[in-house]
């Protein structure tokens, strides 16, 4: 559907306000058509990567190249990126169809091609019949959708959302979410797509980029960045840890193995690192026995507390140093072994834990 | 909402004020009022005069046009001094304060003077013109309607100022931002998007400035010199030089009931700038 979609390549991108670094030596390449997510807490600068994407603000140091080209210093008219604000920045003065026709307008499109592209886009984002009401007498999600309309209409080479769903409750989320899913899949367009929400992150992107304190600190895909984080950072950013510190570590045939709470426990094969280190499981990929594991890592704990969530059940366990450990289990798998007294053994494959170093 | 119970200490804090404003000027207003209907005989006959007198009629005229052209200049004026106010670097700002607000402090007969210095036959302009050898006599700069208008425009651009600044400083950047990522050049954004979204403040700035540019009557006496008189340079003509108290007691009241109507319009907009325009 979009003419071309284009690929960036973001070569140690530096940006400064004064003395504060907002971005440091980001360095990144955007496939064409691609879906990546910039994932960060709070003033992690995400929003200023953007900025710095769409030209709106100058980068300090570094490059960016377009499809090989450099666009480091073409101004943000010229790269034409589509945008989509966190509070959608609609015009209030200009009806629905006004809004979603201002960038062919501003292009020199001929009257008829406007009318028509923007009543067939109207159509594809759902909004038949609402053509010629304001910003303002629109519903949360249908403002959403006219921002989409008009980041989408004059089929950008990228899209850049920030947070575009961070105003609508849980249910609309999921809705436009998959909404966002589907016109990327239609336009083919490169969507560069900032969230706070991991789960946002994870079920959406082709890619993450996970971001703190201006750095880029892992890029990949969901699956690689969910299970094989790089840092303990990535690693608790992305949901619920378990985090065992580990001493005396040592490799051998099965992996690298260190001692924690006088149980050795083994993880696949980490090269770097000697002395002690943080063993690191996800609650999902550990259960829970009366008994020692037959095979696999396991850990005397104590259960002190539980959590119904409907479909799961999460557990909270203390080991006998006090290190908290939390499981989840489905429901009826947690009450089948829930009365069998407080003491248990947590338990997980060798493959299920992955090691990080101590500091990071 | 109004809740009742702030309503007493409300009523309380306030009521200093509106006995003042009504010994000091609703009463004695109903005596000017009073007057219209009385002098020299009781009866219309003063309103009569008011819409037949050609002399009345060409001064209200003047007054109108001249307030209509002094609103449109001081408003455009205002409008680029405010963009710059409210848009510029820090230094921009700092100067565009010292310009605009300074001179609140000077009275309007100092200004007044200030600028017959400027313009007149032997004033700076004239001088250096003279000087220069651009011209052979004084021209002609003072007492007449351009010169009313310079001094009058020079007075309003404040208070055209504040009601403009405020629409500005509430249009929200991502907004601009959206439009130039959309390919919009500087021009297209302005006429667009920023002027369509400041229009509730240009529309009060214009109404602001054009009733308080009805009253005027210090700058106009004394940069018109008598020539191009304005409505309420004709009430003063009419009570203190021809007691004609009757007539210029319509006058005003004419005057007041045409500035009622305008800020009735005025508090119109506002109302629909907060409920219509806003987001
Ligand atoms: N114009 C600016 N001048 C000075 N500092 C700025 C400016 N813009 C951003 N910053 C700073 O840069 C840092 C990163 O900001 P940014 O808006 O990119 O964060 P973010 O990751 O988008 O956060 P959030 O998730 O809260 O939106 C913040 O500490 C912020 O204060
Ligand atoms: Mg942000």
């Amino acid at each position: 559907m979009s003419k071309r979609a284009v690929g960036l390549q973001v070569i140690g991108i530096g940006k400064s306000f004064g003395h504060f670094t907002a971005l440091k030596d980001i360095t990144l390449d955007i496939a064409p058509g691609e879906f990546l997510t910039l994932l960060g807490p709070s003033g992690s600068g995400k929003t200023t990567f953007l900025m710095v994407l769409a030209g709106f603000q100058a980068a300090s140091e570094g490059r960016l190249l377009s499809d090989g080209v450099d666009i480091t210093r073409s101004r943000a008219e010229d790269r034409s990126f589509g945008m989509v604000f966190q509070g959608y920045a609609l015009f209030p003065h200009k009806s629905v169809a006004q809004n979603i026709a201002f960038p062919l307008q501003v292009r020199g499109v001929a009257r008829e091609d406007i009318a028509r592209r923007v009543d067939a886009i109207i159509a594809r984002v759902g909004l038949v019949g609402h053509e010629n009401k304001r910003p303002a007498q629109l519903s949360g999600g249908q403002q959403q959708r006219v921002a989409l309309a008009r980041a989408l209409v004059f089929e950008p080479p990228v899209l850049l959302l920030d947070e575009p769903f961070s105003a609508l409750d849980k249910h609309l989320r999921g809705r436009m979410q998959e909404e966002v899913a589907r016109l990327h899949g239609e336009f083919g367009t490169t969507f560069v797509f900032v969230t706070h929400d991991q789960s946002e992150a994870l079920s959406l992107s082709s890619r993450i980029a996970i971001f703190n304190h201006g750095r880029l600190l892992q890029v990949g895909a969901p699956r690689d960045i969910y299970e094989r984080p790089s840092s303990r950072f990535v690693a608790e950013f992305l949901g619920e840890i378990n985090l065992l510190p580990v001493e005396a570590i040592g490799h051998c045939a099965r992996g690298t193995s260190g001692l924690f709470e006088e149980v050795r426990l083994t993880a696949p094969r980490h090269e770097n690192l000697n002395g002690s280190a943080v063993l690191a499981v996800r609650p999902e990929h550990m259960s829970v026995s009366a008994e020692p594991p037959a095979e696999g890592n396991g850990v005397p704990a104590r259960l002190a507390g539980t959590t119904y969530l409907g479909s799961a059940m999460r557990l909270a366990f203390a080991t006998s140093s006090g290190t908290p450990l939390t499981v989840t289990l489905p429901s009826e798998a947690a009450g089948r072994i829930l009365d069998r007294g407080p003491d248990f053994w947590v338990t997980w494959s060798f493959d299920n834990g992955f090691l990080l170093p101590e500091q990071s | 909402m109004r809740s009742s119970s702030a309503f007493w200490p409300a009523l309380a804090l306030t009521a200093p004020l509106v006995l003042f404003l009504a010994f000091a000027y609703a009463l004695p207003f109903l005596g000017v009022a009073l007057w219209s209907v009385t002098l020299p005989e009781p009866g219309l006959g003063q309103y009569e005069r008011l819409v037949g007198d050609p002399l009345v009629q060409s001064v209200f005229l003047r007054t109108f046009r001249i307030c209509l052209i002094v609103t449109v200049i001081a408003v455009a004026c205002a409008y680029a001094v405010t963009y710059v106010w409210v848009r510029g670097s820090r230094l921009q700002r700092r100067l565009i304060e010292i310009c605009i607000f300074v001179p609140f402090w000077i009275s309007l007969l100092t200004r007044a003077f200030g600028w017959l210095a400027l313009l007149s036959t032997r004033g700076i302009v004239n001088a250096s013109l003279q000087a220069l050898g651009l011209t052979d006599g004084p021209l002609a700069l003072v007492r007449n309607e351009p010169s009313v208008i310079a001094g009058m425009v020079h007075v309003l651009i404040p208070f055209a100022v504040l009601p403009l600044a405020s629409a500005m400083r509430t249009v929200d950047e991502r907004m601009l931002l959206a439009a130039r990522g959309m390919g919009a050049s500087r021009l297209r954004i302005f006429w667009s998007v920023f002027l369509p979204l400041t229009l509730p403040g240009v529309i009060g700035a214009t109404l602001i400035v054009f009733v308080f540019s009805l009253g005027f009557f210090v700058t106009p006496a004394i940069l018109g010199g008598g020539r191009s008189i304005m409505v309420a340079e004709l009430v003063y003509l009419r009570m203190f030089q021809s007691p004609d108290w009757g007539l210029g007691a319509a006058i005003s009241v004419a005057l007041v009931v045409i500035v009622a109507a305008l800020m009735g319009l005025l508090a119109r907009f506002a109302r629909l700038g907060l409920t219509g325009g806003g987001r």
